[in-house]
C-alpha cells in the first residue's frame, strides 16, 4: 500500500470490487482497503440476481455459480402457492452465486486491472485538513497509516461508518432495517431451481422468508423482518427456527448467517466534497426485494467513473462529483428503487387476508420479463381494484 | 450500559446501520460500543439473534 492514491475505496465487496476495477482501467491509482481477513467471507446474503444484471457486469461462470434459476414461487400467508415461470419455458431467468468465490473473483479482477488490495485493513478514521476530506487513516495489523487520496470511495456496506465519520447521516430508521438470520442448510427436499418466498406476519412480519437453492439438495433458508416487528422471543431467528423446524426437521445446517439489509429510502445526497458513497452504505439497496449485488456494482462503477472524469478535471468538489448522484437517481436502477420503495409501504401495510387475495387471484404465471415490476404489472392486471389502493403510483406502473 | 454478549453475537452489523449515535462499529470479529452510546436499546431491538442487552448500572 503507498500513501498516496488517486482512489481510495474502503471495502472489498461487489461495489469497492468495480470501483477499483472502473477506476484502474481508467488510468488512475486506486487501492481497495478491506476490513476483513479474507475477500467474500463472512457471506451476508441470499445471493440471488437476476439473469439480465448479472450479465451486465460479467460472464457467468461454473466457479461462484451455486445454481441456476429457472423460476420462481410465492406462498401466501395462508399457504397457497403461486408459481411464477418464464415465458420461455425452462430458460434461465436468474443465478444463485456462491458470494465467496464471487466478490474473490470481482477484487481479482480489479487487481488484474491494475488496482492495490489490502486485507485486513481498516479505514480506522478519514483524514480531514479545514473540514476537507483528504483521505483515510488505515488500520492494519495495530498500526495507523495515513493513505491520502483525491477521492474516497465509501462500498464500507450496511455497517458503514466513514460516511457518518464525514458528517453525513446515514442511520436507518428501525422499521426500515431487515433484520435477518440466513442457514446454508444441507440435506433438504427443494426444488433445485426455484427461489420461493414465503409472506405472512406469522412467517416474517414486513418482510419474507426465502429458499435460494445452492444445487446438491442444499439451499440458503433465512428470513429477514422488519426492525420494529423484532424482540425478546420474536427475532428474525426465533422465525427460522420455527420454520425450519415444521419444514426441514431433518436438514443440516452447515452455515449461520445474521445481517441487516436496509430498505429504507437511498441517502438524501450520495456525495460530498471528495467523497463517493456506494452499494448498502448509500442505502442503493431494492427495498422490495432486499436485492443489494447488482445496485452495488452498479453504483461502484459509477462512482469510479465520475471520479476519473473529475479528476481529470482537476475539480472534485461536491459540486462536480454530484454527477454520480444525479445519474444514478435517474437510472433505470434508481427509478426502480424510488418505484419498489411506494411498492413496499403498500404491501407492508396489508393485512394477511389481502395478501391472500392478491396471490389467489393466479395461481400459475407466465412472465415475459422475469422482473418484480411485470410480476407486479400482472398481479394488478388481474386485480384492477388495486389501482385505485395504489393512487398516484398506479401510473408509473403502466 | 450496553452490554455485548459475544458468545451470541454473529458481527453482522446489523445494529450499527441503525445507532442514531454512531456508537456502535463492526471492527472485524467483534463490535464495539463507544462512550457516546446513549443506551437506547435501539441495536438491541433489531439484532437479529439477541446479542444486546441494555443493563441497568448499579
Amino acid at each position: 500500500m503507498k500513501s498516496k492514491y488517486d482512489v481510495l475505496i474502503i471495502g472489498g465487496g461487489p461495489a469497492g470490487a468495480l470501483a477499483g476495477k472502473t477506476a484502474a482501467e481508467k488510468g488512475l491509482s486506486a487501492c481497495i482497503v478491506e476490513k476483513r481477513p479474507a475477500i467474500g467471507a463472512p457471506v451476508r446474503c441470499a445471493e440471488g440476481i437476476g439473469q439480465e444484471a448479472l450479465l451486465e457486469f460479467i460472464e457467468p461462470d461454473s466457479r461462484w455459480i451455486s445454481a441456476e434459476m429457472h423460476g420462481a414461487g410465492i406462498v401466501a400467508p395462508d399457504g397457497f402457492f403461486m408459481k411464477l415461470e418464464s415465458d420461455m419455458a425452462g430458460s434461465k431467468v436468474g443465478y444463485v452465486l456462491d458470494r465467496k468465490f464471487f466478490d474473490r473473483e470481482l477484487v481479482w479482477k480489479a487487481a488484474e486491472a491494475g488496482a492495490d488490495v489490502a486485507v485486513k485493513s481498516r479505514a480506522a478514521a478519514p483524514i480531514m485538513e479545514n473540514g476537507i476530506l483528504k483521505g483515510a487513516k488505515i488500520e492494519y495489523c495495530g498500526k495507523v497509516t495515513d493513505v491520502r487520496a483525491d477521492v474516497v470511495i465509501a462500498a464500507d456496506g450496511v455497517e458503514s461508518k466513514f460516511s457518518k465519520w464525514c458528517g453525513i447521516d446515514t442511520t436507518v430508521p428501525v422499521r426500515e432495517i431487515m433484520s435477518s438470520v440466513q442457514y446454508v442448510m444441507a440435506d433438504i427436499d427443494i426444488d433445485e431451481h426455484s427461489t420461493i418466498f414465503y409472506l405472512g406476519n406469522d412467517v416474517a412480519p414486513e418482510g419474507y422468508l426465502w429458499i435460494f437453492p445452492k444445487g446438491h439438495r442444499t439451499a440458503n433458508v433465512g428470513v429477514g423482518i422488519s426492525g420494529k416487528k423484532s424482540g425478546e422471543g420474536h427475532r428474525a431467528k426465533d422465525y427460522l427456527d420455527k420454520f425450519v423446524k415444521k419444514t426441514f426437521p431433518n436438514g443440516k445446517t452447515i452455515e449461520y448467517i445474521p445481517g441487516g439489509v436496509s430498505v429504507c429510502r437511498p441517502l438524501a445526497c450520495t456525495v460530498a466534497d471528495n467523497l463517493l458513497i456506494t452499494g448498502d452504505a448509500a442505502r442503493v439497496v431494492d427495498p422490495l426485494t432486499g436485492g443489494g449485488i447488482y445496485n452495488a456494482m452498479y453504483t461502484g462503477k459509477l462512482a469510479a467513473e465520475v471520479a476519473a472524469d473529475c479528476i481529470s478535471k482537476g475539480d472534485t468538489s461536491k459540486k462536480a462529483l454530484m454527477a454520480y448522484d444525479k445519474t444514478w437517481r435517474a437510472s433505470k436502477m434508481g427509478k426502480a428503487i424510488e418505484r419498489n420503495y411506494h411498492i413496499k409501504e403498500y404491501l407492508i401495510k396489508q393485512p394477511d387476508t389481502k395478501l391472500n387475495e392478491i396471490i389467489h387471484s393466479v395461481s400459475k404465471m407466465n412472465l415475459k420479463e422475469f422482473s418484480t415490476i411485470s410480476l407486479i404489472k400482472e398481479i394488478i392486471k388481474v386485480n384492477p381494484k388495486l389501482m385505485l389502493e395504489l393512487g398516484a403510483l398506479a401510473a408509473s406502473l403502466r | 450500559m450496553l452490554n455485548v454478549h459475544r458468545d451470541i453475537c454473529g458481527y453482522c452489523g446489523c445494529c450499527v446501520s441503525v445507532c442514531p449515535e454512531g456508537a456502535l462499529e463492526l471492527i472485524d470479529a467483534y463490535l464495539s460500543v463507544e462512550k457516546n452510546c446513549t443506551s437506547c436499546g435501539i441495536c438491541a431491538k433489531v439484532c437479529p439473534l439477541g446479542a444486546l442487552e441494555v443493563v441497568n448500572e448499579e
